[in-house]
């Protein structure tokens, strides 16, 4: 069975030629899901035309479901956006090579993904013109917005963490765009020029830019932290009954790394087809990544389990019959689906011949992205349907408006990606490369051989003498 | 004297290092090691070991932009809550720190990582036009000695170079 993450003998100029390829010749497919995402964007647009020009009402979002799909949307491409980097920084922190050929759609994944986040507050106001009023400025009457409040802490996170990402992302790509100006031409080569910064290889760039994208990594992971934790906030901070759960935000972060994974292997799969990366995205790079989803899930099915037990044992009335609600109520289905996909289903990737099988993966990391989806849903609403007074008791679902919107966010999402990785080097060429040369220097048999000898003449070398003892 | 850039492109990185090992024991009188740049697809793990420790004061930028970030952030957010300090605050603290902490360190992230980014672009020399020598195939995996030479030490480095299986020699006036 083939078990090497990549192929070492693979020359250099043929993973330019590889990459470079894949961005000018996609198979049919890529201009079908081009196709599809469009038709998904019309629907939210249509949608938001009509919801802006008559309202909230059509939208079903009405006291006391002030909060639903579109928050709960929110929070599940925040969610997203978290593998991308966060795992790209910490794989990068560990020396994990076999991060290479899948970091950088992983890490455009985050910026995309909160970009669609960013995308549900201002459709969720309603009155979008108001949207400016989150940011921290001072209005005419010399007043601020209250920073004591989670959703201005939001603001803050995110705008951060876009920042953040975005440069992550551009400044590793440099080196690749370089590579692309040097043999592209048209508006490409122009595009590419004026974002490869002049990059030229030289050992002091590659020396300065070693320790920047060490240093990015180092912020980006504490930061990556805090937004979930932040996030999380928005509902922890509130005295709501299955809201205010000391647990939240690792069980947030847990919860996105999950669904960020998942999202990879999906991304994976579509990418090594579109652009026949079969030599890059690999089938034991693609068991690596199920591996870690596999150790997520069950992270975050115990943070699941704490959080009904906290709640259980903690022996609040109105806590513990809004998870009785949830177990039970009119939104009870929706909530085993959830447990399902986001307990059961990742049972799936334990299985070697699983993971190998792309098909069943493909179909498997969708159904965990279904249950994490739910995962936010059933966070959001319940809570609103079995709050503290019987006179809030409600169960009220969303209006085909707010379906559309949350649908066409994914073909937002969708085009977004779609377009990076069609201008874009999706695989990092000169990652590849160090990967690549690494594994044939350094990992080869003859090389262990050569090193195994060497460390035992210093061992033999290193024996204190005996003459004089 | 002229000067001269002398670019000499290599299939790998062994013969490369041999060239400037070469160097580093004055196999070309005049010439030092510190009049080598380095032009290669990937950095080498082992560059530091062939061309000395040269540093890069980027973690210097990082700090600064940190400390920046969380003076600059909670400043500014104190100094926006101390407006309400003509107001009747109700018995909460105007300047609430569990929440202006929140924020100061998403502030010591942001400065850190704008900062970072601002020494990277100026210690690595960004935004200057190529080098006249630049060569593509150095994006492509060949492996570029560049040194900038005085008229009589050209001819012996190219020597050299060609003892090392040199694939290709540039050369230019420097200006």
């Amino acid at each position: 069975m083939h078990t090497k993450d990549i192929n070492e003998n693979i020359a250099w100029a043929k993973i330019n030629e590889d990459v470079l390829r894949s961005m000018e010749n996609p198979r049919v497919g890529y201009w079908v899901a081009v196709a599809a995402c469009i038709l998904m964007v019309s629907c939210a647009v249509l949608a938001e035309i009509y919801q802006y020009q008559v309202g909230m009402g059509p939208s079903n979002l009405n006291w006391p479901h002030m909060w639903d799909l579109y928050i709960a949307t929110f929070v599940f491409w925040i969610g997203m956006s978290h593998s991308g980097t966060l795992l790209s920084a910490i794989l990068h922190i560990i020396g994990a090579d076999w991060r290479k050929p899948i970091y950088r759609f992983a890490e455009a994944m985050t910026t995309f993904s909160l970009l669609t986040a960013g995308l549900f507050p201002i459709i969720h106001l309603g009155r979008v013109w108001n949207m400016y009023w989150v940011l921290p400025y001072v209005s005419d009457r010399g007043i601020w917005p209250n920073f004591r409040s989670p959703l201005i802490w939001d603001a803050f996170a995110i705008t951060t963490y876009l920042t953040s990402s975005a440069m992550f992302l551009f400044i590793g790509m440099i080196p690749d765009l370089a590579i692309c100006r040097d043999n592209a031409r048209g508006w490409r080569q122009k595009l590419y020029t004026v974002l490869s910064l002049g990059w030229q290889g030289d050992d002091r760039q590659w020396r300065h830019f070693r320790r920047i994208y060490l240093l990015m990594a180092c912020f980006l992971i504490p930061l990556a932290v805090s937004v979930h934790s932040i996030v999380s906030a928005d509902f922890a901070m509130s005295i709501m009954p299955g809201w205010h759960i000391t647990s939240f935000p690792p069980y947030f972060v847990a919860g996105a790394l999950y669904s960020g994974c998942a999202a990879i292997i999906t991304l994976f799969i579509i990418l090594r087809y579109f652009f026949r990366f079969e030599e890059y995205m690999t089938i034991p790079i693609l068991e690596k990544t199920c591996k870690l989803t596999f150790a997520i899930a069950m992270v975050w099915s115990y943070l699941t389990l704490v959080e009904f037990a906290s709640v259980w044992y903690g022996h609040d009335m109105a806590s513990k019959e809004a998870l009785i609600a949830r177990f039970t109520g009119a939104y009870a289905p929706f909530f085993w689906v959830m447990l399902f996909c986001g307990i059961v289903a990742p049972f799936g990737l334990a299985f070697e011949r699983m993971r190998r099988h792309l098909p069943t993966m493909f179909v498997l990391s969708l159904i965990l992205n279904v249950g994490m989806w739910l995962e936010r849903w059933m966070i959001v609403t319940p809570t609103l349907e079995s709050s503290y007074y019987p006179f809030a008791f409600d169960t009220m679902w969303p209006g085909i408006v707010q379906w559309a919107i949350v649908f066409g966010s994914f073909g937002w999402f969708g085009l977004l990606f779609l377009i990076f990785v069609k201008v874009f080097p999706s695989v990092s060429m000169y990652e590849v490369k160090e990967m690549v040369f690494h594994r044939r220097h350094y990992h080869s048999e003859e090389q262990a051989v050569k090193f195994h000898r060497r460390a035992t003449d210093r061992q033999l070398t290193d024996q204190p003498g005996t003459e004089g003892a | 004297m002229r000067r001269y850039y002398v670019m000499g492109l290599f299939s790998n990185f062994e013969e490369a290092f041999s060239t400037i090992s070469d160097i580093r024991h004055h196999a070309v009188p005049g010439v030092s090691v510190d009049d080598v740049t380095l032009k290669s697809p990937i950095e080498h793990p082992e560059i530091e070991e062939i061309l000395g420790d040269r540093g890069s004061p980027l973690p210097k930028f990082a700090l600064f932009g940190a400390i920046f970030g969380m003076i600059f952030g909670f400043l500014f957010l104190a100094s926006a809550q101390a407006t309400f300090l003509v107001q009747p605050a109700g018995g909460k603290a105007v300047i609430t720190l569990p929440s202006n902490i929140v924020l100061s360190y998403e502030m010591l992230i942001l400065f850190a990582v704008l900062s970072t980014i601002v020494g990277f672009v100026i210690n690595a020399r960004l935004f200057t036009r190529r080098h006249p020598l630049y060569s593509e195939k150095v994006s492509l995996d060949q492996v570029g000695v560049l040194l900038e030479l005085d008229e009589k030490s050209v001819e012996p480095m190219k020597e050299l170079f060609k003892k090392h299986k040199v694939l290709e020699i540039r050369e230019e006036v420097a200006e």
